[in-house]
């Protein structure tokens, strides 16, 4: 994350080079508390402290939906979001999706039926996306699950499949699925 | 990414106050335009306020206006019920705009307050940038331009205001409220921007330690239509590279009032009033809105690599005029 740029700075840079703050994380229902570099993602946070590596790092900006999580139960980009937003808010990865008997969520199920990947990096993050597209109830259409899905790009060109995991996770009471 | 103190303010006035005791500290809404230019290195405060916990989070009709707190999302403001059934163009801009889980984060007042998305810009390593470097030059003038803007340009600046919120918002003569150290003040999102080629490293009137507190938008008459048109290089996740936003009242084929303005092209937010003075009272014909889009385009500044957008502008603005009115005529 930190990069090297002739940027102008203030002369007189008084600040030290890190400044830490304690955080308390609830992820995946669990607490967590992380002395943290103010800096550090939710996404940095939870693939380098907390080792919930599903979550990935794709370009780390905002453009392609590698990483999204839940936040009180809506879809955001961990990329994006400081570790420190999330103090106090449900944070929901896909670590935290399958049942606790272990079987995997209904989109998850869908994904494999339907070979909803090709390199399986994109995929957590569409599966996060899926999830939450189907508690907004926008799985109406091919073109509206295409158009609520695409903040979430996929380099090896699943969409087809994907998008027919998706119309079969709904179509099989998707909406009731848990979130 | 330079070291930065973090603080949670917990009341508006606590957040103004904090901001103005530090010139460079800045506010952190949802973060889709502050850390990605701190990731970047463009943006480097010391200090970074969280106002994402202040009390700023409601959407209020008061009898015909919308009152809309600055930390409302955009998903939330496309979901609200007068929304949707008074102001279609808010609700097309909003969900035609960045992704699901960016509405999710993004805020109001963050959205109005969005930096350009010039790759110059963006670049902290190209020294030309009169946004970044005041009196430096433009590097975009020169080099690759494309996602530029043609109105409100210059040879000092043709960075693009990317919002789309924004442009149904100028249309519609909405109000900015505002929170500083000395007081509390309203603007007209019309006067709010200013021109790249006026001021390329001032975007707005918000003097620092100002928030924005809301937005206050009035409701368009029942009888009147809009929408809003974005053209974009894919069909979904896309900046624009023209939009049209526009709401007309009609009677018997006679355009009794139009609102018009444009995205994608202009340094800021540009509402077109050459088009509505050419529109109001004419009748709605497809004659009529060539004329209104031509007077609109027609003091565009262009480079090689923003050419394109003159005439595809054009289109963009008569196509949703006559969406808008039903005639295509
Ligand atoms: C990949 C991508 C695609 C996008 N596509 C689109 C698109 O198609 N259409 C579109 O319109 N936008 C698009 N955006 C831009 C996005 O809408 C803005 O980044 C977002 O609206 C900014 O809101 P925020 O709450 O995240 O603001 P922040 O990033 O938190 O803040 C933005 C700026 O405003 C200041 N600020 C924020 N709130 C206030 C306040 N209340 N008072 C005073 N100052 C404040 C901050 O200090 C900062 O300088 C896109 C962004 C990304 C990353
Ligand atoms: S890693 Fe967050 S959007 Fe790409
Ligand atoms: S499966 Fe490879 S990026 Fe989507």
């Amino acid at each position: 994350m930190t990069r090297v740029t002739n940027a102008s700075r203030r002369d007189t840079d008084d600040l030290p080079a890190v400044i830490e703050r304690v955080v308390t994380l609830t992820v995946n229902g669990r607490p967590h508390t992380l002395r943290l570099d103010t800096r550090v993602t939710l996404l940095d946070a939870l693939r380098d402290r907390l080792g919930l590596t599903g979550t990935k790092k794709g370009c780390d900006q905002g453009a392609c939906g590698a990483c999204t999580v839940h936040l009180d139960g809506r879809r955001v980009l961990a990329c994006l979001t400081l570790a420190a937003q999330a103090e106090g808010r449900d944070v929901t990865t896909i670590e935290g999706v399958s049942g606790t008997d272990g079987h995997p969520h209904p989109v998850q199920q869908a994904f494999m039926e339907h070979d909803g990947f090709q390199c399986g990096f994109c995929t957590p993050g569409q599966i996060m996306s899926a999830m939450a597209l189907m508690a907004e109830g926008r799985t109406g259409s091919d073109e509206e699950i295409r158009e609520f899905m695409s903040g979430n790009l996929c380099r090896c060109g699943a969409y087809p499949n994907i998008v027919a995991a998706i119309r079969e996770a709904a179509a099989r009471g998707g909406h009731d699925a848990r979130l | 990414m330079r070291a930065f103190d973090y603080v949670r303010a917990t009341d508006t006035r606590e957040a103004v106050r904090l901001l103005a005791d530090d010139p460079e500290a800045s506010c952190l809404a949802g973060g889709t335009t502050q850390l990605d230019l701190m990731k970047d290195g463009v943006l480097q405060p010391p200090r970074l306020i969280d106002i994402t916990r202040l009390p700023l989070h409601g959407i209020e009709r008061r009898d015909e206006s919308l009152h809309v707190g600055a930390l409302v999302t955009m998903e939330e403001l496309a979901a609200d019920t007068t929304v949707a059934e008074r102001l279609p163009m808010v609700r097309e801009s909003l969900l035609l705009g960045a992704s699901v889980q960016l509405r999710n984060m993004a805020t109001i007042g963050g959205n109005l307050l969005q930096r350009t998305r010039c790759r110059y810009f963006r670049d902290p390593t190209v020294p030309e940038c009169n946004k970044r470097a005041p009196g430096s030059g433009c590097a975009a003038v020169q080099g690759a331009a494309r996602m530029h803007a043609v109105l409100g340009a210059s040879e000092r600046c043709i960075a693009l205001h990317a919002s789309d919120l924004a442009v149904a918002l100028v249309a519609l003569d909405a109000l900015v409220h505002i929170q500083g150290p000395t007081g509390s003040r309203t603007v007209p999102l019309t006067e709010f921007y200013l021109t790249a080629d006026v001021s390329p490293e001032r975007e707005t009137v918000l003097e620092h330690a100002e928030l924005i507190t809301g937005v206050e938008i009035p409701l368009p008459p029942p009888a009147a239509r809009s929408g809003y048109l974005k053209v974009r290089d894919r069909t979904s996740y896309e900046f624009a590279l023209a939009s049209a936003a526009v709401q007309l009242v009609l009677d018997d084929g006679t355009i009794l009032e139009a609102r018009v303005a444009l995205g994608g092209v202009g340094t800021k937010p540009w509402r077109a009033h050459a088009a509505e003075h050419l529109l109001t009272g004419a009748p709605a014909t497809t004659a009529t809105f060539t004329e209104a889009a031509e007077a609109t385009m027609q003091d565009a500044w262009t480079v090689p690599g923003t050419a394109f957008k003159v005439p595809l502008a054009r289109r963009t603005l008569v196509r949703e005029l006559q969406t808008v009115s039903g005639v295509t005529a």
